[in-house]
């Protein structure tokens, strides 16, 4: 090491400039190509189903979802649901954010944290009511796959609230950034989802 | 240009002062040093170079004569396997994301990179990852083998890998774009902070479409082994990811490192400097290919509205990344016309290193026209060991060119390029014969029975091409060393020319 180059004058300050927020968006990109590109093989897959007559007889069916497969709805609306509510609590902790109210940022969290929990179960409830093996069909095994690739997306979420809470519970209140990072994270996951409710749950 | 303080780049872990075997090893093991975590990459990833050019030599003695017995014949599918999963993720990805690890902080003035334990984590995802991935290989594992759980195994290595260099790319991305020095804008960074940031961007965006089809065929192969084709269907669902465009992702930076090299050779700001962002940017649009899972040909028979159909998907996917290659080259060159540039040594590897990539790309563009039929021939094998060593070839023009600035040491000049133009004659005996081969319809992933006309030749050629290159990536891995220990100490200069706009 040439020691008379320490010697030389260090650069500028650096700026550091809202890294949580921005990995969070890149993280957030990096999901929605993963789910992304599952379902667009399940579109594929799904559109080169073989056709088949429906059972009076009438019109041709694709062959893609069991007839013995039934979707529950309610759950699955629920969970679209409860994305928007989470949607409006972390809203809520990055307005209370903006304005140093850790108590407010810790109860938004605390709420969001819950619907969060609502979801996984939400989603147990959806694969109990189905009560479909993975090695079924062809359907099954793409549904699981899908479906347990977001929830594993909501549990990291659900990771990511706790560290914001339990840091706005030690009254960080420089933690906006982190905060807005968390929001843009679920904010994402709450799109990401609502595409795949439509592909996976509506369309079928 | 301020230099850059040297010592306060380096963390606590850098300096420790224990002096035992165990701190020593410690040290470098929980490092936060985006030096050391970037060194820790690019060092295993030449480990994983060498293993795979070793394997390149093996299927091409293999194939040289049908009596040479070096390889049982059910292990053929998973060797050429061993040769694209390692060249791709074993080697090239790490090398480039591990130079950029190492390089970038210091470039933009940063004394940190940004989620340094991240990186770090990443990096050893991506190690122990690539260990899972060659222990599988072992055990009768990967694409094609014979041992559901080896290849369960596989599957689960291979997504280690893709989180690992995941993480290390959003590591990159986030200091590049938020750990500027201040003043510094995107536009000003230097081009190879540029390269890097449209590298790992596009990594981020590409590898989790490959994490998605890994996904559904791990579901698939633990539990019903037949809507994506079980073992066989790995490669069908994840090839895309380790050939064309990909691997064009992969080679960005290899522009990045020219433009840097020849910004420093010219001592001053690049001609056009705007053109050479705008050629990078353009070599990524490559990434629209990849996410898309599908190859698009040029179809030349039938009506000319049927040609026209095919050729602009054709044009778009497969010639728009070689433009950003030719605005490059040509500005690099018309850079060098100024008479103030001094020689490098490590130019003539940066420039060979693009110069191989071009050749692929090129090959590539050929590949995709149907009537030329050269798919699922050698052809398309030396696509990938042109873009593939090209890109070796150019990391180690980048290492030649930074790591006197990490260790303070010059690298030899004229072993430099004596070496560069040995591995040079390397890629090109070990690709060029199968473009020839490729035309006399010599099989893809085929090691025996009818290899074409003149087919042991060309064989008997690109093996000696693979051992010219084995010999090359060794001896320059030598003088590394050497120069790193005992080399000359390097003058004041070169550092000044790390953070240098080029």
């Amino acid at each position: 090491m040439s020691t008379s180059a320490t010697a030389l004058n260090s650069g500028p300050k650096i700026v550091v400039r809202r890294q949580a927020l921005v990995l969070s968006g890149l993280m957030s990109a990096a999901s929605a190509m993963l789910i992304g590109s599952m379902l667009a093989i399940w579109l594929q897959f799904r559109a080169n189903a073989p056709l088949r007559e429906s059972s009076d007889g009438s019109k041709m069916l694709r062959d893609w979802l069991p007839e013995s497969i039934k979707i529950p709805e309610v759950a699955t609306n629920t969970m679209m649901l409860t994305f928007v509510i989470t949607c409006i609590m972390v809203q809520w902790a990055v307005y209370s954010s903006r304005r140093a109210d850790s108590k407010h940022v810790t109860l938004a969290l605390g709420v969001a944290l819950l619907t969060e929990i609502a979801l996984i179960n939400a989603q147990i409830a959806v694969y109990m009511q189905m009560d479909i093996g993975v090695r079924d069909s062809s359907y099954t095994v793409m549904f699981y796959a899908v479906t347990a690739t977001m929830s594993t997306l909501i549990v990291i979420g659900l990771g990511f609230t706790l560290m914001t809470m339990f840091r706005s519970l030690a009254s960080r209140n420089s933690d906006h950034d982190l905060v807005l990072a968390h929001a843009v994270y679920w904010y994402a996951l709450a799109a990401i989802f609502a595409t795949m409710w439509f592909v996976v749950y509506v369309q079928k | 240009m301020t230099a850059i303080d040297m010592n306060s780049v380096m963390t606590k872990s850098d300096t420790v002062s224990g002096t035992n075997l165990f701190s020593k090893i410690s040290s470098w093991l929980l490092t936060t040093s985006h030096h050391r975590i970037g060194r820790l990459m690019v060092s295993v990833s030449l480990l994983w170079t060498v293993a795979v050019v070793v394997v390149g030599v093996v299927l091409g003695v293999e194939r040289i004569s049908s009596s040479t017995d070096l390889i049982d014949p059910g292990s053929t599918t998973q060797l050429f396997s061993i040769f694209r999963v390692g060249l791709i993720f074993g080697s090239v990805a790490p090398m480039t994301l591990g130079i950029a690890l190492a390089i970038v902080p210091m470039q933009i003035g940063s004394q940190v990179l940004a989620f340094a334990r991240g990186a770090a984590f990443g990096a050893y995802l991506w190690f122990f990852g690539m260990i899972i991935v060659g222990v599988s290989y072992i055990g009768n594992g990967g694409p094609g083998g014979g041992d559901p759980q080896m290849v369960d195994l596989f599957i689960l290595g291979l997504g280690l890998v893709i989180a690992g260099l995941l993480v290390v790319s959003a590591s990159i991305a986030t200091t590049i774009l938020t750990s500027r020095r201040a003043g510094m804008t995107l536009i000003d960074a230097p081009i190879f902070v540029w390269s890097s940031l449209v590298t790992s961007i596009s990594l981020i965006l590409t590898l989790p479409v490959m994490a998605g089809a890994l996904i559904y065929v791990a579901v698939d192969h633990s539990y019903e082994r037949s809507t994506f084709g079980a073992t066989d269907g790995i490669n069908a669902w994840i090839g895309w990811a380790l050939t064309s465009p990909q691997i064009f992702l992969l080679a960005v930076s290899t522009l990045g490192v020219l433009a840097q090299i020849v910004g420093t050779m010219v001592r001053g700001r690049q001609p056009l400097r705007g053109g050479l962002l705008i050629g990078i940017g353009v070599m990524s649009t490559a990434l629209i290919g990849t996410v898309t899972q599908s190859f698009y040909s040029l179809q030349l028979n039938g009506n000319l509205s049927d040609v026209a159909k095919s050729l602009l998907p054709f044009l778009l996917f497969n010639a728009l990344p070689m433009l950003g290659v030719l605005i490059v080259l040509g500005l690099c060159l018309l850079a060098m016309k100024n008479e103030k540039a001094k020689p490098s040594a490590s130019f003539v590897l940066a420039f060979f290193g693009v110069g191989m990539v071009l050749t692929g790309m090129l090959g590539n563009v050929l590949l995709r026209i149907n009537d030329l039929k050269l798919s699922n021939t050698v052809f398309e094998e030396a696509v990938l060991v042109y873009v593939g060593y090209g890109v070796v070839l150019s990391s180690l023009g980048a290492i030649a060119y930074f790591g006197p600035r990490i260790w303070g040491r010059k690298m030899p000049t004229m072993p430099v390029i004596g070496l560069g133009l040995i591995g040079v004659l390397g890629v090109v005996f070990a690709a060029l014969p199968y473009y020839i081969a490729g035309f006399t319809d010599q099989p893809a992933g085929s090691i025996s029975g009818q290899l074409g006309d003149n087919s042991q030749i060309w064989n008997s050629v690109a093996t000696a091409g693979q051992t010219i290159f084995l010999v090359f990536v060794v001896a320059f891995v030598g003088l590394v060393i050497k120069s790193s220990r005992s080399g000359e100490i390097a003058d004041e200069a070169i550092f000044e020319t790390v953070q240098a706009n080029s």
